[in-house]
């Protein structure tokens, strides 16, 4: 054998930089930068910007470190479905080992950094998001009952607490709404894509409401689901986090989502499959664009607050 | 004789310790700014202490 050879086998499963990046899963990463700034920022406590930017950067590093773990223990699962076979894991880009150790560093690093950077409560909330992400959702929920996205959404939900407890130190009733949105936006977001994702949960064994219970049944779970979210989303514009402005955009997207879910509801798999998922795509589509849109009033209302505008007072 | 590094397994680790060079050094960066932060917070706390006393 050669020289030649051997180097050639070894630089193909050689991992790039990039790859250890995309173990950090950088898009839900940017959910929960966004979120966890809104929360930061809406709190009532002025932050020096060098210490949120902090904030914000070891909490992004800490859901980070969540993706790498998650992949690592998920790895034999990715391997098998569509949306995830090309994550580094299957992919053969890197080891599974190496995820892990990745993922326990940056774990490490973000919590003790976020508590040394804010205070020891912000550090500790985080280290539980991870521990709820990882050992509670990815280990424990996500095999073993319909309900993992239900109960396991509120892993991604705690970003804006994080934020607000960041900048006071203490809880109040508000970064709990923020929490309380995505919570109850998770579902009907995620079981959309389940929708239109179709075999691939099937095929890994994974116990999604489409395959637990049936197409017909996720389509009314993502309706009921959508109908107390829209309750709780409109609700919260009269709350310390709402306002004018917030709601009149929580009205428009939240009768536009109630649209799409009712749509949802009123299709079965022959229509869905004759437009190739066209309705559950829009609103899986417009599911991201409702949280962002919505975190994005309670930041504006926030700025206005400092300009003794926004709010209701 | 010289041994140049020609190979894709080279740039694949020289991209790599590049990057990870770069992280450590905005680490360090960081570190010392959020040092600068605190420290200069405590110095306005304990002089506005003793102007109070």
């Amino acid at each position: 054998m050669s020289d030649v050879g051997i180097n050639s086998t070894i630089g193909e499963q050689e991992a790039r930089f990039g790859d250890f990046f995309a173990l950090l899963k950088p898009r839900v990463m940017s959910l929960v930068v966004f979120t966890a700034l809104v929360g930061l920022l809406a709190a009532p406590v002025p932050v020096h910007p060098l210490i949120g930017f902090a904030a914000i950067l070891f909490i992004a590093i800490g859901g980070g470190a969540s993706g790498a773990l998650n992949m690592w223990w998920d790895a034999d699962i990715d391997a098998i479905m569509r949306r995830t076979r090309r994550r580094p894991i299957p992919a053969g880009k890197v080891a599974p080992a190496d995820a892990m150790a990745l993922g326990v560093a940056l774990a490490v690093l973000s919590v003790t950094m976020l508590a040394l950077a804010t205070n020891l409560a912000a550090g500790a909330m985080l280290a539980f998001t991870i521990f709820f992400y990882v050992v509670i959702y990815s280990m424990w929920l996500k095999r073993a009952t319909p309900q993992n996205i239900v109960i396991g959404g509120a892993a991604g939900a705690f970003p804006p607490v994080i934020g607000w407890l960041a900048a006071t130190g203490t809880m109040a009733v508000e970064p709990w709404l923020m929490f309380a949105l995505i919570f109850m936006w998770t579902p009907p977001h995620f079981w959309a894509l389940c929708l239109f994702m179709r075999s691939d949960y099937d095929d890994a064994g994974v116990p999604m409401l489409t395959v637990t219970h049936g197409r017909p049944a996720t389509r009314a779970h993502i309706l009921v689901y959508t109908v107390l979210l829209a309750a709780l989303a409109i609700g919260a514009g009269f709350t310390g986090i709402g306002g004018p402005v917030y709601l009149i955009v929580s009205l428009v997207l939240n009768a536009a989502f109630l649209a799409g879910a009712l749509r949802i509801w009123r299709r079965d798999e022959v229509l869905a499959e004759a437009d190739n998922y066209a309705v559950e795509k829009r609103f899986f589509r417009l599911s991201l664009l409702y949280l962002f849109a919505h975190f994005g009033a309670i930041l504006v209302e926030a700025l206005l607050r400092q300009w003794g505008l926004g709010g209701w007072g | 004789m010289s041994f140049k590094a020609t190979h894709e397994l080279h740039r694949r680790r020289l991209g790599r310790n590049l990057g990870l060079g770069l992280v450590l050094a905005a680490f360090v960066a960081l570190v010392f700014g959020l040092s600068m932060v605190k420290i200069a917070a405590l110095i306005r706390e304990s002089a506005q202490h003793e102007a109070e006393s």
